[in-house]
């Protein structure tokens, strides 16, 4: 029986930050370090012709880095290698990294940065994607014959969505230190960040360096959401060829209007939807055209567009399903990873259209997806037997048994000047990376032994608030039979953890916490025995036994996935869930105020409920925020909102009254029956909310943030008597 | 100038410009990093600190301005009860914005006692709204400011 999966331990992360004594990389100093800033182009795109420097400044009082001086490739190492670590000639997006240069303190940096003026001739940029005529990826995935099945539809239907960007506003702004080469010639880098490997990898190739040689330490991460997964390489990159230049440590912590202006956000979106359907309201056909903007460099609009594209039909059952998607270049700022990764734009589209299919046939938005709900045995769009763990009908139940979403009279007319409504979304995330993703990867953690008996969890998997401490603790206390404080877990470091790969993709309970679950069963099995765990762990130590268990990820039996034609298993178990919005609507600002926000949730087994709990709460929030609060536009190429002033992001008083059920439904090929949670709560907020806001207006609105100007226009539309 | 005030309970004299950031004394000068700053420009909360009682963003202090005062961080004394309430209710995820909605808390919870006030839900979130947190939504940190500002038992 388990002990410590489902309980609730406290957070070993919990003291220091509750006391204030935890160190963030902003909190850090190294002796003699010295402060880096970015010299950044002014124009979406151009030609560098030179750099112009004052002459009345004294350039021998700072350390000025050109890409002259990258002795490595001048590229950042993402999927591909077209971003420079500083552009040279081509300049493809407004603030690309042009210089960098160290000072001794703030103002010389600043004087410095000014006294460095870029000369570029404009080009004409592009920045809708609809126009440019660069792919960064495209994706087609095919399943049985759509055409005939929409021609043979008792009716079809066709809707077109559209997102914005948004920005993931972790409190804590990116940030790194970077030390010059120590006497082995190593470099280290401490940074703000999710991805310790991924780093070290980039700076590796720029550097020139081997992989021993290139060390990148996680420091206390205040936040990432995505946000740092891939912008670390750049900034440590950055920071890297200043120290080594400089010969001294070197810091950049970005301030927030830097932060904001340069680093990538979510990919604007616009799906397009056209389904047939059958006299009860199942689905026959869905054809479905997705394209995201990817901005002036690749980074991670390939897989973005790959998860997009998965999740894209939705959780439901369909025969005939053509999804095809595309990732163009812009001369926009890169969009990068941002929690959902694609899906929550994809998700948004298909539950809009779910509500406008049921609104057309007069069918309850709850019932039409109670019909079309995937089941166990059905297949996904790209052709995946769901064998085991769909907790897809449990969480409508459950839904439904909350908040009775499925009897509420939807878009029943109303008369008040504050209106309320109700609406849901019901959607699916898939755990993991996608496809052969793992298999490829594949995850290594160490588990070992110190001296005192205490197990060490060594994983380069971060903690940035979900709770991997916690996690991991739980777990490996689980499968050795120990005490949860008995286990320790080590900070991520890469000269002193095993690649465990990136701490994204919702992948670090199901699949490092299953690699973890079978190193500590097989060190338990080492250790033998029976009684008080620490006596026999310092026993077997003392003795001599082999203390240190490494462990690999091994797929899971019958995985199968075909990345040319986008068929097969795109990832072991996916997470089930259904949102129910409420809100209120004044007619006379059109402000929408959510008032409570419910979720029905099958993550497999919750190895920390409040964990699960804490993913959701926190991000819901954000999905609902995505929805209706949160503005990003650009104009010429910049992001308009580049304060936190003018970064609007959810408070306290915009927040709703949070209710979250877990309906468990174990996956075997997880640890103790988990799946994986992280992303999955922003793919269904939005949609539920913009649910809610059509029964409360009877507007049916596609397109987010669905903003007071927003709803107001579509408002006088549809009430032309209103119009003052 | 000489700036002369209370710290934690310590008295201090300090030179440093008039014009310096109270975040910046704090943080840099005498090395309490507990205060953070989230964005400069008093929107997001992270630098709260006490100031003969009432909550400030530091990063919108000029020095000058705490000469004669007495100045609290989440380093200082009177945060136990606090912190205890923001631990069992999981309240500090990435940990960023704890320190300075926890000064906040205090200083919402020592107003509805010294007012007698009831705390309630909404009050919460009114008080709480200047401190931006972007990981748990709010609700572990409401439902640890209500448990902090109850009387104790
Ligand atoms: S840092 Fe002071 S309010 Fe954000
Ligand atoms: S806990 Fe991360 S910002 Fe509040």
């Amino acid at each position: 029986m388990a002990r410590v999966v489902g309980s609730r331990l406290a957070r070993p992360d919990g003291p220091g930050k509750v006391a204030g004594t935890t160190r963030y990389v902003a909190d850090l100093h190294f002796a003699g370090e010295w402060v880096g800033g970015t010299v950044r182009a002014n124009v979406a795109r151009g030609l560098l012709e030179a750099i112009e420097r004052d002459a009345a400044f004294d350039f021998t009082r700072v350390v000025v880095v050109g890409p002259q001086d990258v002795p490595g490739a001048n590229v950042i190492e993402m999927l591909t290698l077209d971003q420079p670590a500083l552009a040279s000639r081509e300049i493809e997006h407004f603030g690309e990294p042009l210089l960098l240069v160290a000072a001794p303190d703030e103002a010389t940096l600043q004087a410095a940065l000014a006294a460095l003026r870029p000369r570029i001739t404009p080009l004409e940029p592009v920045f809708d994607p609809r126009a440019s005529t660069k792919v960064f990826k495209e994706i087609r995935i095919e399943k049985g014959d759509v055409e005939s099945a929409l021609a043979g539809a008792t009716r079809t239907f066709e809707g077109e969505y559209e997102s914005a960007s948004q920005e993931q506003l972790y409190i804590e702004p990116q940030g790194v230190i970077a030390l010059p080469p120590d006497e082995n010639g190593v470099v280290t880098v401490h940074g703000s960040l999710q991805c310790p490997y991924y780093v070290q990898k980039t700076l590796v190739r720029a550097l020139g360096l081997p992989a021993e040689k290139v060390r990148v330490v996680q420091e206390a991460t205040g936040g990432g959401f995505g946000g740092k997964e891939d912008y670390p390489s750049i900034l440590a990159t950055h920071a890297a060829l200043l120290a080594r230049k400089a010969g001294r440590p070197v810091r950049m912590i970005y301030d927030r209007h830097e932060d904001l202006a340069f680093t990538p956000k979510r990919h604007p979106s616009r799906v397009r939807i056209r389904s047939g359907v059958d006299g009860e309201g199942r689905l026959l056909a869905l054809d479905i055209d997705v394209l995201f903007d990817g901005g002036a460099y690749t980074t991670l609009s390939p897989v973005v567009l790959s998860r997009g594209c998965i999740h894209a039909a939705g959780p439901y059952r369909c025969e005939h399903v053509r999804i095809h998607g595309r990732a163009v270049a812009t001369n926009h700022v890169p969009y990068g990873a941002f929690r959902g990764f694609g899906a929550p734009q994809t998700c948004f589209a298909i539950e809009r259209h779910m509500d406008h299919i049921a609104a057309e046939l007069g069918l309850h938005p709850f019932e039409l997806r109670r019909r079309n709900a995937l089941r166990l045995g059905d297949r996904t769009a790209t052709g995946q037997l769901l064998k085991e763990s769909v907790g897809a009908q449990a969480v409508l139940e459950r839904i439904a048994q909350r908040t009775h979403i499925d009897t509420h009279p939807w878009r029943a007319p109303k008369t008040t000047r504050k209106r309320r409504g109700l609406g849901m979304s019901f959607f699916f995330h898939g755990a993991g990376f996608t496809g052969a993703g793992e298999t490829m990867l594949h995850a290594r953690i160490a588990l070992e032994l110190d001296a005192e008996g205490r197990a060490l969890v060594r994983s380069a998997s971060t903690e940035f608030g979900q709770g991997t401490e916690t996690l991991f603790k739980a777990i490996a206390a689980e499968a050795l039979g120990c005490e949860p404080d008995d286990v320790l877990v080590a900070q991520p470091d890469t000269h002193a953890v095993p690649n465990s790969g990136p701490t994204v993709a919702s992948r670090t309970c199901m699949i490092v916490g299953g690699v973890l679950a079978r190193a500590g069963r097989e060190l338990a099995a080492r250790i033998g025995g029976n009684g008080p765990f620490r006596e026999r762990a310092r026993a077997f130590v003392r003795s001599g036994g082999d203390s240190r268990v490494e462990a690999t990820y091994q797929t899971p039996a019958g995985l199968e996935w075909d990345d040319k034609a986008y068929r097969g298993d795109a990832y072991p178990a996916y997470g089930w869930a259904a949102d129910v919005a409420e809100v209120e609507v004044d007619l006379d600002t059109f402000d929408v105020r959510v008032v409570r926000f419910w979720s029905a949730v099958d993550c497999g087994t919750a190895i920390q409920p409040q964990l699960v709990v804490g993913q959701f709460e926190g991000g819901s929030l954000q999905a609902v925020g995505f929805a209706q609060l949160e503005v990003v536009t650009t104009r010429d190429g910049r992001f308009q909102q580049d304060r936190m002033a003018t970064c609007i992001i959810p408070t306290a008083l915009d927040a709703p009254d949070f209710t979250t059920d877990l309906v468990e439904v174990p996956f075997s090929g997880g640890p103790f029956g988990a799946k994986g949670v992280g992303e999955m709560p922003m793919d269904g907020g939005a949609p539920a909310v913009l649910a809610a806001i059509e029964d409360a207006l009877g507007l049916h609105v596609t397109r987010i943030p669905a903003t007071p100007e927003h709803l107001l226009e579509l408002w006088l539309a549809a009430h032309p008597e209103e119009r003052l | 100038m000489k700036l002369q005030f209370t710290l934690n309970g310590e008295r201090l004299e300090l030179d440093v410009e008039p014009l310096r950031r109270l975040l910046d004394v704090v943080r840099d000068d005498l090395a309490l990093t507990g205060t953070k700053e989230g964005c400069g420009e008093g929107e997001c909360g992270a630098c709260s600190v006490l100031v003969d009682g009432v909550v400030v963003n530091s990063c919108l202090v000029p020095a000058s301005q705490v000469d004669g005062c007495e100045v609290v961080t989440i380093e200082g004394a009177g945060f136990e009860r606090v912190r205890q309430c923001f631990l069992e209710q999981g309240a500090a995820q990435c940990g960023i914005c704890t320190p300075g909605m926890i000064v906040m808390t205090r200083a919402w919870a020592e107003r509805c006692r010294r007012e007698g006030r009831e705390p309630g839900l909404d009050d919460a979130r009114t008080a709480l709204a200047g401190n931006l947190c972007r990981c748990t939504g709010y609700g572990a940190i409401l439902r640890a400011a209500l448990d902090a500002a109850k009387e104790r038992p």
